[in-house]
C-alpha cells in the first residue's frame, strides 16, 4: 500500500488514541488533597506507541484476511517450518524425555520457593487441562470454574477437620465432590447456549465464594480454615522443605497422569462427541449425540481435575480462605486455555507454565499481568483464534490407495 | 404392506403461523419419496418435526423401527430419533467444521458404538476393537462416496460437492432405514448432480434404505422418486407417481403461479 | 409495619433500578444487534464516571462550583464513553464479525479485564470520593428520611433518557436502520443499510447511556474505583435478560424489577447475600423463562 497513505492513517489512530487516553493517562486528581497531577510525558507515550502500533494492528488484519489461510484449509504440509518440528516424532521423543528429565531435577536445580512455584504451575496445568475438556472440546464457556477448585480444597480442608479425612482418601473424594457439583450446576443450564451459559457460571463461582465468605458455621467465613494438614507419604517424617519437595513430585505424577487420561479421553468416542458439541450442537443430535449426556459427562470430567488440584492446593498452602478462589482465578484458567489454543493439550500445558511462572519471575511484568492478560485474550481471538499450539488433528491409520485418489469428481 | 413412515395429519404451527397443515404421509421400506413445492412451503419444516428438532403442534409420525415395533415419533429428542432409524442432511451443510471428514462420519457412528468414560480412559480390549471398527466402517462409507482421499482434511476444506457427499456419509454412518435428503443437490453443476444421481441409486440397491428427499431439480427428481407428494403454503396439494404429479393442475399453478385473465 | 421502612425500600429500589436500566439498555440494543454479550459494556459506565471524577477535580480546581460543573463534567464523560464504545468495537468485535461467538465472547472478557486494569494502572486500586454536586432541594426537607434529591434527579433522568431513545428508534431514518439491522443483519445489507455504521451508533448510544447512568450513581453513592463497572455489568445483564434481551422497554421493566426485589430482599431478609440472590434470579429467569418478561421466544433456524 501507498506508505503516504499509511503513515496518515497511523498518524490518525495516534491522535484519536491520545484523544481518548488522555483524561485517564494524563490527569490525576486526588479529591481527598484537593491536588491535580498533569503527567504530559505519558500523552507522547502513547501518542508513539499507537503509531507504531497502528502499523502492525494493518498489517497482521491484512494478513488474516488475504494471507494464506493455508494454515486452515491446508492439511499439515502446508503448515510453517517450526510446525514440523512438533510434528516430527523424531524430535518429540529426545524433546519429552529432555522436558521429563528437567522436571525431575527441578528440586535439584532450584531453591525451595521456586519449586514450590513450579509446583503451583503443575497444579494450574492440571485444572486448565480439566477446563480445557469443558471449554476447548465442548466448547462450553464455563466462567465460574473457580468453584469447583474451592470445592476440592474445601472438601479436604472440612472433611479432615471434621473426620479426620486423610490427604489420599480426600483426593479421590475431592475429585468426586467437585464432579458432583460439575453435575449440579451442569443439569440446571443444560438448555443455555455460549453466552447465556457465561455470565450463569460467573455467577456460579460468584456465589460458591460470597457462600464461603457468610457461612461461618459451615467455611469459618473470610478467616478460612488453617492447619490443614499436608499429605502423608508413606508414614515418613519430613521437615517442611521435604514435604514441599514431596508434594512437588506428586504433583508431576498428577500432571503426568492428567495428560495422560484427558488425551485418551479426547481421542476416544467421547472425546468425538463433545467436539461436536462445540462444532454443531443441532447437528451433533441430529447424528445421534445424546448433547445432554456428553454436556454433562464434560462438566462433571472437566470439574473433577479442579476438585483434585483444589485438594493438592489445600494441603500446600496449609490455609485457605474464600480469596483464594475469586473470579480472577477462573479467568486466569480461562486465559491459560485460550492462549494454548483451545483443545490442544500442548499447548495448554505450555501457556500454564509461561502465565503462573513468568509473572512470578518478573515482578515488573507482575503488575501488569492482568493488563496483558486482557489484551492478549483480545489478541489471540483477533488473530489466531487457534492459540499458540493448533490442536492437532488424529490421523488415522488408512493409506489411500491409487484408486481412490483419482476417484472423486 | 405397512409403511415405514406414516404420517398423519401433522400439523405445526410457529406462535400465529401456521408451517404446515394435517399433512399425510407415507413412505414404504426401499422406496424414495420426493418432497418438492416453491420456497418457504414448508418442506424443511416436515423434516425437522419428522427428526424431533421441533414438536409438531398435532398429529402424529409413526416408525417402524424394526423387530415390528411401531413407535410414534412426536416428544422424542433428535438423537432418539436417529437411534430409531432415520438420519437426515441438512439444505445448509451443517458438517463439524473443524473435524476431519473421517471423523465427521465417525461421529454417524457414535450411536452404534458404546464405549464409556472407563473404555475410553483405560483403553480396555472392548474399546479398542469398537474403536478400530468403526474407524474401518467409516473409511469404507468415505471410499464409496468418493471421499477416501479426503480422510484426515479437515471437512470445513473441502469443496463443496465433497461437502454434501460428506453429509451423506455421515448420515448413513447411523445405519438409518429411513434417509432424510435436504436439497442434496443444491448449488452442484450438472456433472456432480449426475454423480450425486448414480450415488443415490447404488446406495437403494446395496442398502435398501428408504429416502425422503427434498429437491428443486426436476431432473434428479423426476429419475429417482417413486412417488412424489407436492407441498405448498404448509398443505399436501398433490400426490402421486412422478407422471401424475407432472399433469396435475395445482402443482402447475403453484408453481407457474396463478393466471389471472385464465 | 414501618411504612417508611417500606417506602425507603421501594425509592432505594427505584433508584437501582434505574442505574442497572440504563447500563442493561446498552447491553440489549448491542445484543440484538449482533447477538453478542458485550460483557465490557461495564467497565464503559465505569470509565464514564471516572472522567466525570477528573472533570470535576480539575474545574474545581479552577475554581468553577456548582450544577455547572456537573453538566460538563457530564458531558465529557458522555463524549469519552462513547468514544471508548467506538473504539473498543473496532478492535474487539469488528474483526470478529463472522467469528465464532464463543470467540467474540472471550474477546469481550479480554476487553472488560484490559479496560478495569487500564484504569487500575493509570490512576489508582483505590476508593476516589466523588463529590456529590446535585443540591438538596428545600422542598424535599420533609421526605429526607425517605428519598433524597439525587434520587430524584435520577428518576428524572432515567425518564428523559429513555423517552429521547424510544423516539430515536421510531422515529427517526437512523432507529429505522437499526431496527432493521436487528431483524436481519444480511437483509438490511442487501436493502442498502450501512450495517458497520449502525453497529457503530449502537455502540456509540449504548455506551453514552451508561456513562450517564454512571455519573449519576458516583454522584450518588459518593464514591467509585476501577471495579465498579463489574458487578453493575453482571447486574444489568440480568435485569436486560429478565426483560428479555433485545427488547428496550424489557431493560428497563427489568431492571427496575430487579431494583425492587433487591432492595427488598437486602431490607427484610439479608444483605450477605445481595448478590447471590441476583445471581439465582438469573438462573431462575434463565430455566423457567428463558425469552424474559418482554422477549420474544425465539426458534433456531435450522
Amino acid at each position: 500500500m501507498d506508505p503516504k497513505e499509511e503513515i496518515k492513517k497511523s498518524f490518525i489512530a495516534a491522535i484519536w488514541f491520545m484523544f481518548l487516553t488522555f483524561p485517564i493517562m494524563v490527569v490525576r486528581v486526588d479529591t481527598i488533597e484537593h491536588t491535580v497531577t498533569w503527567r504530559w510525558e505519558r500523552l507522547i507515550w502513547v501518542g508513539a506507541a499507537f503509531f507504531l502500533l497502528s502499523f502492525i494492528w494493518r498489517r497482521l488484519l491484512d494478513r488474516k484476511l488475504t494471507g494464506p489461510s493455508a494454515t486452515d484449509t491446508a492439511p499439515a504440509h502446508a503448515a510453517p517450518r517450526w510446525k514440523h518440528l512438533t510434528a516430527d516424532s523424531r524430535l518429540k521423543r529426545p524433546a519429552l524425555a529432555a522436558a521429563a528429565l528437567f522436571f525431575l531435577a527441578v528440586p535439584l536445580l532450584f531453591s525451595w520457593n521456586k519449586t514450590i512455584l513450579v509446583t503451583n504451575a503443575l497444579i494450574y496445568v492440571v485444572i486448565a487441562l480439566g477446563l480445557n475438556i469443558v471449554v476447548g472440546l465442548a466448547g462450553q464457556l464455563v466462567l465460574g470454574y473457580v468453584a469447583f477448585f474451592a470445592v476440592g480444597a474445601y472438601g479436604y480442608a472440612l472433611l479432615n477437620l471434621h473426620y479426620a479425612v486423610g490427604f489420599w482418601s480426600a483426593l479421590p473424594i475431592g475429585a468426586a465432590l467437585a464432579a458432583l457439583f460439575g453435575l449440579l450446576l451442569g443439569f440446571p443450564v443444560l438448555r443455555l447456549r455460549g453466552d447465556y451459559l457465561a455470565i450463569v457460571t460467573l455467577g456460579f463461582g460468584e456465589i460458591i465464594r460470597i457462600v464461603l465468605e457468610n457461612w461461618n458455621e459451615l467455611s469459618f467465613g473470610p478467616s478460612g480454615i488453617d492447619n490443614i494438614p499436608p499429605p502423608d507419604f508413606f508414614g515418613l517424617i519430613l521437615n517442611l522443605r521435604q514435604t514441599h519437595i514431596a508434594i512437588y513430585y506428586l504433583m508431576v505424577v498428577l500432571t503426568l497422569l492428567t495428560i495422560l487420561v484427558v488425551s485418551r479421553l479426547q481421542h476416544s468416542r467421547i472425546g468425538r462427541s463433545w467436539e461436536a458439541l462445540r462444532e454443531d450442537e443441532t447437528a451433533a443430535q441430529a447424528m445421534g449425540i445424546d448433547t445432554t449426556r456428553a454436556k454433562l459427562s464434560a462438566f462433571a470430567l472437566g470439574a473433577c481435575w479442579a476438585g483434585m488440584g483444589g485438594v493438592v492446593f489445600a494441603a500446600k498452602q496449609k490455609f485457605i480462605n474464600p480469596g483464594n478462589f475469586t473470579i480472577w482465578e477462573s479467568i486466569l484458567v480461562l486465559c491459560i486455555v485460550v492462549l494454548g489454543g483451545m483443545g490442544s493439550i500442548t499447548g495448554v500445558v505450555l501457556a500454564a507454565l509461561v502465565l503462573v511462572i513468568l509473572p512470578e519471575a518478573l515482578r515488573v511484568f507482575a503488575d501488569y499481568r492482568w493488563l496483558v492478560f486482557g489484551a492478549m485474550l483480545v489478541l489471540v481471538m483477533v488473530f489466531r483464534p487457534e492459540g499458540l499450539v493448533r490442536a492437532r488433528r488424529r490421523v488415522y491409520a488408512f493409506e489411500p490407495t491409487e484408486s481412490d485418489k483419482t476417484e472423486g469428481p | 404392506m405397512t409403511p415405514l413412515l406414516d404420517i398423519r395429519r401433522l400439523t405445526m404451527d410457529f406462535g400465529g403461523l401456521r408451517a404446515l397443515e394435517a399433512i399425510d404421509l407415507a413412505v414404504h421400506p426401499a422406496q424414495t419419496v420426493a418432497l418438492i413445492g416453491p420456497n418457504g412451503a414448508g418442506k424443511t419444516t416436515l423434516f425437522n418435526c419428522i427428526t424431533g428438532i421441533y414438536r409438531a403442534t398435532a398429529g402424529d409420525a409413526r416408525f417402524q423401527a424394526g423387530e415390528g415395533r411401531c413407535v410414534p415419533l412426536r416428544g422424542l429428542k433428535p438423537n432418539q430419533v436417529t437411534a430409531l432409524g432415520i438420519c437426515r442432511t441438512f439444505q445448509n451443510i451443517r458438517l463439524f467444521g473443524h473435524m476431519s471428514a473421517l471423523e465427521n462420519v465417525l461421529i454417524g457412528r457414535h450411536c452404534r458404538t458404546r464405549a464409556g468414560i472407563a473404555g475410553a480412559i483405560l483403553r480396555s480390549r472392548r474399546a479398542r476393537d469398537e474403536e478400530r471398527r468403526a474407524a474401518a466402517d467409516s473409511f469404507r462409507l468415505l471410499k464409496k462416496f468418493g471421499l477416501a482421499g479426503h480422510a484426515d482434511a479437515p471437512a470445513n476444506s473441502l469443496p463443496y460437492g465433497a461437502q454434501r457427499r460428506l453429509e451423506i456419509a455421515r448420515a448413513m454412518a447411523t445405519e438409518p432405514r429411513l434417509l432424510l435428503l435436504d436439497e442434496p443437490a443444491a448449488g452442484m453443476n450438472p456433472q456432480e448432480t449426475r454423480e450425486l444421481n448414480r450415488m443415490i441409486v447404488q446406495l437403494r440397491e446395496e442398502e435398501g434404505v428408504a429416502i425422503l428427499l427434498i429437491e428443486h431439480d426436476m431432473r434428479l427428481v423426476m429419475s429417482l422418486a417413486q412417488h412424489i407428494c407436492v407441498v405448498d403454503y404448509g398443505r399436501k396439494i398433490a400426490e402421486g407417481t412422478p407422471g401424475q404429479v407432472r399433469n396435475n393442475p395445482a402443482v402447475i399453478k403453484a408453481y407457474l403461479g396463478e393466471d389471472d385473465n385464465a | 409495619m414501618n411504612w417508611d421502612y417500606l417506602l425507603s425500600l421501594f425509592m432505594g429500589g427505584l433508584t437501582r433500578g434505574s442505574i442497572y436500566a440504563l447500563i442493561a439498555l446498552g447491553y440489549t440494543m448491542v445484543y440484538g444487534i449482533i447477538s453478542l454479550i458485550n460483557f465490557a459494556h461495564g467497565e464503559i459506565y465505569m470509565i464514564g464516571a471516572f472522567t466525570a471524577l477528573i472533570v470535576i477535580g480539575v474545574l474545581t480546581l479552577a475554581g468553577w462550583n456548582g450544577m455547572a460543573i456537573l453538566l460538563i463534567a457530564a458531558a465529557a464523560a458522555v463524549v469519552y464513553a462513547a468514544a471508548y464504545g467506538w473504539t473498543m468495537e473496532r478492535i474487539a468485535y469488528r474483526p470478529l464479525r463472522r467469528a465464532p461467538r464463543l470467540s467474540a465472547l472471550i474477546s469481550a472478557i479480554g476487553m472488560s479485564l484490559f479496560l478495569q486494569n487500564y484504569v487500575r494502572m493509570a490512576q489508582t486500586a483505590n476508593f476516589l470520593p466523588f463529590p456529590n454536586l446535585i443540591p438538596d432541594f428545600a422542598c424535599l426537607k420533609p421526605v429526607a428520611h425517605i428519598v433524597r434529591a439525587s434520587e430524584i434527579v435520577i428518576y428524572a433522568v432515567t425518564a428523559l433518557v429513555m423517552l429521547l431513545l424510544t423516539l430515536l428508534v421510531k422515529f427517526t431514518r437512523m432507529g429505522k436502520a437499526m431496527r432493521a439491522t436487528a431483524q436481519d443483519r444480511e437483509m438490511a445489507m442487501l436493502s442498502g443499510v450501512d450495517v458497520d455504521q449502525v453497529i457503530s451508533l449502537t455502540f456509540i448510544i449504548g455506551s453514552a447511556i451508561a456513562a450517564i447512568g454512571g455519573v449519576l450513581i458516583a454522584s450518588h453513592v459518593g464514591q467509585i474505583n476501577f471495579y465498579i463497572g463489574f458487578l453493575a455489568g453482571i447486574k444489568a445483564f440480568v435485569a436486560a435478560v429478565l426483560g428479555g434481551i433485545g427488547s428496550m422497554p424489557g431493560a428497563v421493566l427489568g431492571g427496575l424489577v430487579l431494583g425492587w426485589t433487591e432492595s427488598f430482599f437486602t431490607g427484610y431478609v439479608s444483605s450477605d447475600y445481595e448478590d447471590v440472590f441476583a445471581f439465582l434470579f438469573l438462573v431462575g429467569i434463565l430455566i423457567f423463562r428463558p425469552s424474559g418478561l418482554l422477549g420474544r421466544k425465539q426458534t433456531e433456524k435450522v
